[in-house]
């Protein structure tokens, strides 16, 4: 059925969080995440506190899914970067491998530039560590923990 | 497709409304949002028309508690029903794990129902999902207003295969939780087999 499972494990996990990290300083950075293409938030850097980044990543997603599809009817492969610049902030979305999509936000401390530079070399790191992931995912015998949860398990969940 | 996180212990599931235009999936979203607790929701996004029609998405982040030390958090979607904004609706449907069908109880929405829900049927077998096979639960809504179809007559156009469905009046909120807690169930059963 459709894509197959997402999982993270904490190996993989601190791979991409050491790659963006490195990203967030070389680039001058003020935020750096990664989302899934569905929207779910894998690894962010940053200044992040203040920020509401479940929302920014399903936002992220919606926009790359829109402009997707744009693509499909131009008969075009997918237009793997976007920028949008405002006026204290600016956005660089990059599609990594088709998978997931690599943020940055940046202000006048950085240009577009050294963004663009510095996110090629990330991406390349990163479809390495997610093409291990997704064959680790696809190695049979690997259970979900989920197998062994009960219905009861799922019936507590909504007593409260 | 749910993402299971290992790292910060948490499973994420995409859950989505679908539905004719005005039946109100958006309503459903915004009683779950005033009803929930601020720690166990994040914000809501409604990308919607001036007029508060859905013009791509709304989206409503909700925690349901640990299970086993995981904790399940389920990502709420709502499709925008207008015919017309077809495109939009499949690029929801993408990842999937379970479906709402909000159905219109109003006598002179019976067509539209019927035509959303092949249409859903549709846009799901695009991208490889068939129907039946997912976590899947449907609401008769606006049950307060008068010119409405039977329960019994919806049922038979709508939902023939019987999956758990439910009476709904999503702006007091009757029928809402029920709906939602039915499909999460059925996606974390789902889950526990390996989907
Ligand atoms: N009487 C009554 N009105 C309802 C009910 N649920 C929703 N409405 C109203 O119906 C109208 C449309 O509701 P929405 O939730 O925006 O509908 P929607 O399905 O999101 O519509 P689209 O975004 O166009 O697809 C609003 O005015 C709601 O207040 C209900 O149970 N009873
Ligand atoms: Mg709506």
């Amino acid at each position: 059925m459709g894509d197959p499972q997402m999982v993270m494990y904490e190996e993989e996990f601190n791979q991409i969080q050491t790659v963006v990290d490195r990203l967030l300083k070389e680039a001058n950075s003020k935020v750096v995440f990664i989302v899934d293409k569905n929207g779910q938030l894998i690894a962010a850097s940053g200044e992040i506190d203040n920020l509401d980044t479940t929302s920014l990543a399903s936002l992220t997603a919606g926009n790359i899914a829109a402009t997707g599809g744009m693509a499909k009817l131009l008969k075009e492969n997918e237009f793997a970067t976007q920028f949008h610049e405002g006026e204290n902030a600016n956005i660089h979305i990059q599609l990594v491998g088709n998978r997931v999509i690599l943020v940055v936000i940046f202000d006048s401390k950085s240009s577009l530039g050294l963004v663009r530079l510095r996110v090629k070399r990330a991406c390349d790191e990163l479809n390495v560590i997610f093409e291990a992931l997704l064959r680790k995912v696809n190695t049979p015998g690997r259970d979900s923990p989920f197998a062994e949860i009960t219905d009861e398990d799922i019936d507590n969940l909504f007593n409260d | 497709m749910s993402f299971i996180n290992y790292m910060a212990r948490e499973i994420n599931c995409k859950i989505v409304y679908y539905g004719p235009g005005l039946c109100g999936k958006t309503t459903n979203l915004q009683y779950i949002y005033e009803r929930t607790n601020p720690e166990a929701k994040g914000k809501m996004i409604s990308l919607a028309t001036e007029t508060e029609r859905t013009l791509f998405f709304d989206f409503l982040p909700l925690s349901l508690g640990e299970i086993r030390g995981f904790k399940t958090r389920f990502h709420l979607y709502t499709v925008p029903g207008q015919v017309f904004y077809d495109a939009s609706r499949k690029l929801i449907l993408k990842g999937v794990d379970g479906v709402v069908f909000v159905a219109d109880s109003q006598i002179g929405r019976i067509e539209a129902n019927i035509e959303s829900l092949e249409n859903l049927r549709t846009n799901l077998a695009e991208q490889g999902y068939a129907l039946d096979k997912l976590p899947y639960v449907v609401q008769y809504n606006k049950r307060d207003l008068p010119e409405i179809a039977s329960v019994e007559e919806l049922r038979q156009l709508l939902n023939p295969t019987q999956v758990p469905d439910f009476e709904g009046v999503a702006r007091t909120g009757i029928g809402v939780f029920d709906t939602l807690k039915a499909v999460a169930k059925l996606v974390l059963t789902e889950l526990k087999r390996g989907g």
